[in-house]
């Protein structure tokens, strides 16, 4: 098991090892997302308060939720390329800006798009959603550094140090922006004898949840191929690589 | 004994070049007398913006400053020479922050008194609002610092410093300038002049790390 992990930090026995799965992620992300859309935008009742307008969670939380789980796992991965000086870690931080950035932009841009008929106004300085904001200027601040080197390993390095202080700073940040002004609904129970939730509006989010998390990890994969092609484009692997295709 | 050596030649060095490290604290200023030309210049309405005004003006000039921090050490190769020393380059860097905060950023809290007063500002809250940028821009610094260290060996770092540390200063602003407005209304300000002195704290103790691992990253290329 753990031979097996030591192995998938090598680059060239993980880009194989990418090439297998990522494909098997992507179908099975879009099956689960269709099962979920399926679910969620025909089988679950209206809103009593919100009516159809509601259904718009089913791409709204998923993509918040992922915002920030990308996050995490940026600076995560960063740490371990500094501490342990690896070089898949530094791929997987920088491969993760971008989608974390992307689906930034989509949980703001939904809510925004939700925004306008519930509160009658496209944007709003409420704490969930500046917090949101600040995250999306975190990643553009991490990947502005990380291009910003012509030694790419430097251009790591320094990133995942900003990436680090950004992610002691996020829990701050969230605190004080939540003290300073709060509009956004509070959060939803969802189990128990205080559920605010039918089975039939909740069961479709988590596979929603679910196929996002599989969409994600497919482009993970994916891009942290190219990641792992770019920068070990010197050495002998990619260039039989590219001579087999 | 080594770090008064340290003290002093940084404060030695800013005297000599003081027209440069004055232009943060003249930004600062400018930037502070454009609002009233840009909003009206009704005194009520500016009373109720001072704060903010001054506290994004403040901030701004901060990261101007922060530029100047580590750029004439690096190129002369006296940073290299800190980082060989027998000193822990932490200490260094936090005696630099520190002094480089002494000469920018005290200048700027004592003259922000006087932009308080042409924004109309209370006079009854103006300690609060000193009291609030006195706590607030050795963060700022500090944050700063953290930027100016990874970007020292940039040719754009002036450009790139401020997208990576604004994101990181919302909470410092949100605090500081809710004290100064607080006081302006006659409100408790004590919760959020504790919460400046907490983030101080923190930043005075985390941000040394960041900055010396920052520097070592920026020396070693």
């Amino acid at each position: 098991m753990f031979v097996w992990f030591h192995k998938l930090a090598s680059p060239p026995f993980f880009y194989r090892f990418a090439e297998k799965l990522a494909p098997w992620l992507g179908w099975l992300s879009l099956l689960v997302i269709l099962a979920g859309l399926y679910g969620g935008l025909w089988l679950s009742p209206p809103d009593y308060q919100q009516g159809d307008g509601f259904r718009i969670i089913y791409v709204h939380v998923p993509s918040a939720w992922i915002s920030m789980f990308a996050y995490m796992l940026m600076a995560a991965a960063a740490a371990i390329g500094l501490i342990w000086r690896m070089k898949l870690a530094h791929a997987v931080s920088a491969a993760a800006a971008p989608l974390g950035a992307s689906f930034t932009l989509l949980a703001l841009v939904t809510g925004s798009l939700w925004g306008k008929p519930m509160w009658g106004t496209y944007w709003v300085w409420d704490a969930r959603l500046t917090s949101e904001l600040i995250l999306l200027f975190l990643y553009l601040g991490y990947i502005a550094l990380n291009h910003a080197f012509e030694d790419r390993r430097t251009g790591d390095r320094a990133s995942a140090i900003l990436a680090i202080v950004g992610a002691v700073n996020v829990p701050i940040i969230h605190f004080s922006v939540t003290w300073w002004n709060t509009l956004h609904q509070g959060p939803t129970v969802f189990f128990g004898p205080k559920a605010e939730m039918p089975p039939s509006m909740y069961i479709p989010l988590f596979i929603m949840m679910f196929g996002f998390m599989l969409f994600f990890a497919a482009f993970m994969l994916k891009r942290l191929q190219v990641e792992v092609l770019q920068r070990e484009r010197n050495t002998a692997w990619v260039r039989e690589l590219v001579e087999q295709s | 004994m080594r770090l008064t050596a340290l003290i002093g030649r940084d404060l030695r060095l800013a005297y000599r070049r003081r027209g440069e490290l004055a232009t943060p604290v003249i930004f600062f200023v400018i930037v502070t007398a454009l609002f009233p030309l840009a909003l009206n210049p009704d005194p009520a309405l500016l009373r109720t913006l001072a704060p903010g005004v001054i506290w994004v003006a403040a901030l701004l000039a901060v990261l101007i400053g922060q530029d100047s921090l580590f750029k004439t050490d690096y190129e002369d190769g006296s940073l290299e020479l800190m980082l060989l020393s027998p000193m822990t380059l932490e200490w260094i860097v936090i005696l630099r922050v520190f002094t480089h905060w002494l000469v920018t950023g005290l200048p700027l809290v004592i003259l922000s008194l006087l932009m308080a007063l042409l924004l109309d500002f209370p006079t009854h809250a103006l300690g609060t609002l000193v009291m609030s940028l006195f706590l607030g821009t050795p963060i700022l610094s500090c944050l700063g610092a953290v930027g100016a260290s990874l970007t020292v060996g940039l040719r754009r770092g002036l450009m790139l410093l401020p997208i990576l540390v604004l994101p990181l200063t919302v909470p410092v602003l949100i605090f500081g300038a809710a004290a100064a407005g607080r006081a302006a209304v006659g409100d408790p300000v004590a919760a959020p002049l504790y919460f400046l002195g907490a983030m101080l704290m923190l930043s005075v103790t985390l941000a040394p790390f960041a900055i010396a691992a920052g520097l070592r990253i920026s020396l070693e290329s």
